[in-house]
């Protein structure tokens, strides 16, 4: 999705296998990077995904500007209650993050 | 005409990395495997096809599903994509095998790679080879290596420890196993490269790794084992890893120190930018993929551009573990679904669509719930609300946070019960609630829109993925089958 921020050129989220999700955050450049790994505190992503911060597992790529999330599915992919086939969705969320922790300085 | 054994090198019983190739050997091998499509059945690019081709690839190897789409595949043993779409672009593919003489390798045949999608993707073969065999080949060999587990004799290894639990597997017991309607083993490089050596056309095989299907050659004939399993990743989806995507297909190098990578599309580029993040793509460590015997590490990996378009890579590592073990996947059966779906446009309704669900629910399933014969789930999502995201959803709407840009709301009832005939005798208790529910008691009825006549959508079985786990194997071969098949051979 195009997050329409200068930061970020690119957010997405898809399934890694069925039991997990995995969510990518491309940064513009070196500087939006620091940004915006700053911004993007891993507690309050846990919060929004409504994941055990234990098992939200972060990477800081600096080599390629990227933020990544890995989590489990709330509900593993295509069971009666799964909602995103996919998992795209989940990228808004985190999005939302970014933009929430702009706008609070 | 069909290529001989001796043309590829690759003849039954010899050794991988042995025979002779066409792009080098023994301490500087060299092998192009051309990848024309991130999976059979989503399109192939003509031009880029070709373009590839003239590159003189030692292979042309092909994706043909995943888990991506859902249970359902694996669960019914069916193929995502169109018959047509498979006809045709397999028909390509092999005109094009044949024209270089090379093999044509594809792996997770019929998006699941269950053995009956193995023998469909054989019979399709064996149509084409029969319609247009100066095209493809007149006396073609074909193998099949078949990936499809017993369920039962998954239960019995499970109870023996053979198989073990991934990190975020479901909590099952034997019993869970031999539940699967079906269940696949990935075959790793070992089994394709067994495929391979049988001299074959044409290899058809059933669920294997994306990546095992283009690792396979290059680690066959001794290129370097971290560039051989990176290179593979990047490659699994076509040009998924250039600036155009939608391109269609790549070609990449592989060699004794590492790989490059070579869109084929006209103006398509490969950065070190795009081939760095491919590695990110489903992945869920960015720096290390498992695979069957070991795993991948690209922590230490390098890309540099050799030009606008091509990519090399070196410092990848390939770290060998001690036990082999093959990843499972199985599905089962989760009762059967119906669907109603009705559209309130009503700005009343809209403003206090939530109230009208849940009170619509609670009555349901108190003047209801004694005329259901047996067990059922019932659940309602609002389109316009929460549908997506459900519980995780950050935007309030209705009554308490307003209904600014939303002028209507889908209301899907989804009722899960254990035969289809339950299930949709419930949505059918379901529909006068649906059509006519009133909000209070004091109001006029109402009246709500249905699209069809009837409004039930019967969904068939639902299934779930059921298994997260490996089992290990003292012979790689020990749970798949390989077979040989002559086709277009005139009595």
């Amino acid at each position: 999705m195009s997050p329409g921020t200068g930061l970020v050129r690119e957010i997405r989220s898809k399934n890694a296998g069925p039991f997990w999700v995995t969510i990518d955050v491309f940064c513009r450049d070196a500087d939006a990077f620091e940004v915006v790994r700053t911004r993007l505190q891993t507690a309050e992503v846990a919060r929004v995904l409504q994941a055990d911060p234990q098992r939200l597992k972060r990477f800081d790529i600096s080599d390629l500007h990227v933020i990544k999330f890995s989590l489990p599915r709330p509900h593993v992919q295509g069971a009666r209650l799964d909602r995103d086939m996919h998992g795209a969705s989940f990228a808004v969320l985190v999005q939302e993050v970014l933009e929430a922790a702009g706008r609070s300085g | 005409m069909a290529a001989t054994d001796a043309d590829r090198g690759l003849n039954a019983g010899a050794r991988p990395g042995t025979a002779p190739t066409a792009h080098g050997q023994g301490a500087d091998p060299q092998v192009r495997v051309l990848i024309p499509s991130g999976a059979l059945g989503i399109s192939i690019d003509p031009a880029a096809l070709e373009t590839g081709l003239a590159m003189a690839p030692d292979i042309i190897a092909i994706d043909g599903g995943s888990t991506d789409s859902g249970p359902f595949y694996l669960g019914t043993g069916t193929c995502k994509y169109a018959r047509a779409s498979i006809e045709r672009e397999w028909a390509m593919l092999m005109r094009a095998r044949a024209r270089l003489g090379v093999p044509l390798l594809i792996g997770t045949a019929g998006t699941c790679g269950v053995d009956d999608m193995v023998d469909w993707m054989l019979e399709i073969t064996a149509e084409i080879a029969a319609e247009d065999p100066a095209g493809v080949g007149a006396a073609l060999k074909v193998a099949t290596l078949k990936s499809s587990q017993s369920p039962a004799t998954l239960a019995e290894q499970f109870s023996h420890g053979a198989i073990s639990a991934l990190e975020g597997a479901p909590d099952i017991e034997a019993a869970d196993f031999a539940a699967c309607s079906q269940a696949v083993a990935l075959a790793g490089a070992e089994q394709i490269q067994a495929a391979l050596e049988t001299g074959a056309d044409i290899i058809i095989a059933g669920r294997a790794t994306d990546t095992a299907v283009i690792a396979a050659l290059p680690l066959a004939r001794g290129c370097h084992a971290g560039g051989a399993w990176h290179g593979a990743k990047i490659g699994e989806c076509g040009a998924l890893a250039t600036d155009n995507p939608g391109s269609g297909a790549i070609l990449i190098e592989f060699d004794a120190a590492g790989f490059t990578v070579q869109p084929t599309g006209a103006g398509v580029q490969a950065t070190p930018h795009t081939v760095s993040a491919h590695m990110l793509y489903e992945n869920a460590d960015p720096f290390v993929l498992h695979e069957p015997g070991g795993h991948l590490d690209v922590t230490g990996a390098r890309y540099t551009a050799l030009d606008a378009r091509r990519v090399r890579v070196e410092g990848s590592v390939w770290v060998a573990t001690d036990a082999y073990t093959v990843k499972l996947e199985g599905a089962r059966q989760a009762g059967f679904q119906t669907v109603s779906l009705v559209m309130v446009r009503d700005p009343h309704y809209v403003a206090h669509i939530k109230d009208w669900v849940e009170a619509l629910e609670a009555a349901f399933r108190a003047r209801e719930t004694s005329n259901v014969a047996g067990d059922f789930e019932l659940e309602f999502r609002l389109m316009g609300q929460d549908a997506t995201l459900g519980a995780l959803e950050t935007q309030v709407m209705g009554i308490e946070g307003g209904t600014d840009g939303v002028h209507e709301v889908g209301v899907m009832a989804i009722i899960t019960a254990g035969t289809q005939v339950q299930a949709r005798d419930i949505a059918r208790l379901l529909n006068p609630y649906l059509l006519h529910f009133p909000l209070t008691e004091n109001e006029p009825m109402p009246t709500f829109a249905f699209a069809f006549s009837p409004p039930e959508m019967d969904r068939g079985a639902l299934y779930e993925f059921q298994l997260n786990h490996v089992l290990r194997l003292a012979d790689p071969m020990a749970a798949f089958v390989l077979e040989t098949h002559e086709i277009g051979v005139s009595a």
